[in-house]
């Protein structure tokens, strides 16, 4: 193992080990700061340590015993504030409690997670917060990715820590009845953290996408027999998997069907696929299994050039019946392009185009423009790209982007 | 809600962009603008000259001082900007994220005062 991996390894045990923690305290107490209060030092002092010194035997326990240690520190110093007393006094009990017996410490992931993207819980936050319980990620880390300036995330987590205690959200895990719409908002959260990290290369989100990765797999060790929560870690390992194609050495943006499929990753494909048949063989089709199957597809296409575009179709007609979704509307489009020529395509996008949502969303303009420019539509695409580049936030994208404008005025 | 972006670059390095590249940044400023106004949150624009072309007055005890050059001599000039009308500071930045000139200098965002008119 080479010192990076091995201080990669340390951080993930220190990681799946302060969030089993800081499940654990607040599902006793409700108390989700308190809880990471309690442990936020001897983390960071994990964090710090076990890279260079190595992983303790029990993680748990050398966590526990230096929050112990730092909170009767503080509770020292404070002896004579009165507020907080109480307070201090639980989460050192509970902290007791768990350091009697650290082997028994259940695990509350999955309940802290719930409780997370509970309803309750504005839902552009539950990602957020997903993040920084489970994992212990600052505001900072989390905070760029999502556009915001960390001193706000940071309120925001607290707001949203606030409401999980004063609105009484409960740590559990939902019954067989609540389970699928509930835990779909939890899939929902950490797949908007993958999306998040995914648009990026080697930018501020693109740890979060390794982060979002293993939350999927924390997921599906948890609910072993949930179908969905295997179809989106398939799904995300999909897409994860052409990262390192999606640009050419000299960064640009490259195009799925003009990727080099020897830069996919076949270790990361085959785990999609083996999770994909168990999701399959175990249950309904849900949203993201139907997806991970798109992904699945367009492999088989461009590794062995098997023709599967009638599949990718018939896949997003189902999808789109499902969802409704004009994201969805916008690739069901593009996988008509193949099959029967843009022109069918973008007669499908024109059902699209009275929808008020379609006015910034950059795929719908990048869509149209390609389409367009392949019918022969100039002025369309013209004007599609433009506003396609204007949306762009990414730089390679737009280089990308600008390039198809450039052969248009040519050609 | 309306915000201000005022954008920041390193204007004697931009001078320096060959012309064939500089119309290429041009196009997707106006791309960007094509983007804001289909949005529906434009509001309005302008690219300014560079600060050897301003200058900076005051009046001092009743009598018009002027000086060539900037008020404030900065690493990176103020050069223009967009004012939009969106809903809130997340939309601003959002929106300020996606305008090409934050990848070669730095943007400014600035809401506005809002008085209610009785």
């Amino acid at each position: 193992m080479s010192r990076d991996e091995a201080s990669q390894t340390a951080e993930r045990v220190a990681r799946e080990s302060y969030g089993r923690l800081v499940a654990y305290l607040a599902a006793r107490t409700r108390d989700v700061a308190g809880a990471e209060d309690a442990l936020a030092e001897a983390f960071a002092t994990a964090l710090r340590m076990w890279p260079a010194e190595g992983v303790p035997q029990n993680p748990d326990a050398w966590l526990l015993t230096v929050a112990r240690r730092r909170q009767t520190d503080a509770a020292r110093r404070r002896h004579t504030r009165t507020a907080g007393e109480a307070h201090l006094q639980l989460m050192a009990d509970e902290i007791d409690d768990a350091a009697q017996n650290p082997d028994e410490i259940p695990d509350r992931r999955l309940a802290l997670m719930f409780a997370c993207a509970h309803p309750a819980i504005e839902r552009g936050m539950r990602a957020p917060l997903i993040l920084q319980t489970i994992l212990g990620l600052t505001a900072q880390d989390i905070a760029s990715a999502f556009l915001i300036s960390p001193a706000t995330m940071g309120q925001r987590l607290v707001r949203a820590k606030g409401r999980i205690k004063d609105a009484g959200i409960p740590f559990n895990i939902p019954d067989r009845e609540a389970l699928p719409e509930r835990l779909d908002a939890v899939l929902e959260a950490i797949y908007a953290a993958y999306a998040k990290g995914w648009g990026e290369i080697d930018g501020a989100g693109a740890p979060l996408a390794e982060e979002a990765i293993w939350l999927g797999r924390l997921v599906v060790s948890l609910l072993p027999t949930e179908p969905e929560a295997k179809g989106m870690l398939a799904l995300m390992l999909y897409a994860e998997a052409r990262r390192a194609a999606r640009r050419d050495p000299n960064g640009a943006y490259v195009p799925l069907d003009q990727q080099n499929t020897a830069h996919w990753d076949d270790w990361q494909i085959d785990m999609a696929e083996t999770l994909l048949r168990e999701a399959n063989a175990a249950g309904p089709s849900g949203r993201y299994q139907i997806e991970a199957a798109i992904q699945s597809a367009h492999v088989a296409r461009r590794r062995a050039g098997a023709p599967t575009w009638p599949a990718i179709a018939a896949l997003y007609d189902h999808l789109y019946g499902l969802t409704q979704s004009p994201v969805v509307a916008l690739n069901r489009a593009a996988a008509y392009a193949e099959l029967e020529g843009p022109d069918a395509a973008l007669a499908l996008l024109d059902t699209l185009a009275a929808d008020k949502r379609m006015a910034d969303y950059q795929p719908y303009w990048a869509a149209r423009g390609h389409l367009a420019a392949r019918a022969g539509r100039k002025d369309d695409a013209h004007e599609a790209l433009i506003l396609a580049i204007g949306l762009s936030s990414d730089e390679a994208v737009r280089q990308y982007l600008y390039k198809q404008l450039e052969a248009l005025r040519d050609g | 809600m309306k915000y201000l972006l005022m954008l920041y670059a390193d204007e004697k390095a931009g001078a320096q962009i060959p012309p064939a590249e500089m119309n290429k940044f041009m196009d997707t400023m106006y791309a960007y603008e094509a983007a804001l106004t289909k949005a529906g949150v434009f509001v309005s624009t302008a690219p300014l000259r560079p600060t050897t072309a301003a200058k900076t007055i005051n009046i001092e005890h009743g009598e018009l001082k002027v000086h060539d050059g900037p008020y404030a001599e900065t690493k990176e000039q103020f050069g223009g900007y967009y004012i939009i009308d969106c809903p809130d500071m997340d939309a601003a930045v959002s929106w300020a994220a996606q305008c090409p000139a934050a990848t070669w200098g730095k943007i400014e965002i600035r809401p506005y005062t809002e008085y209610s008119r009785e």
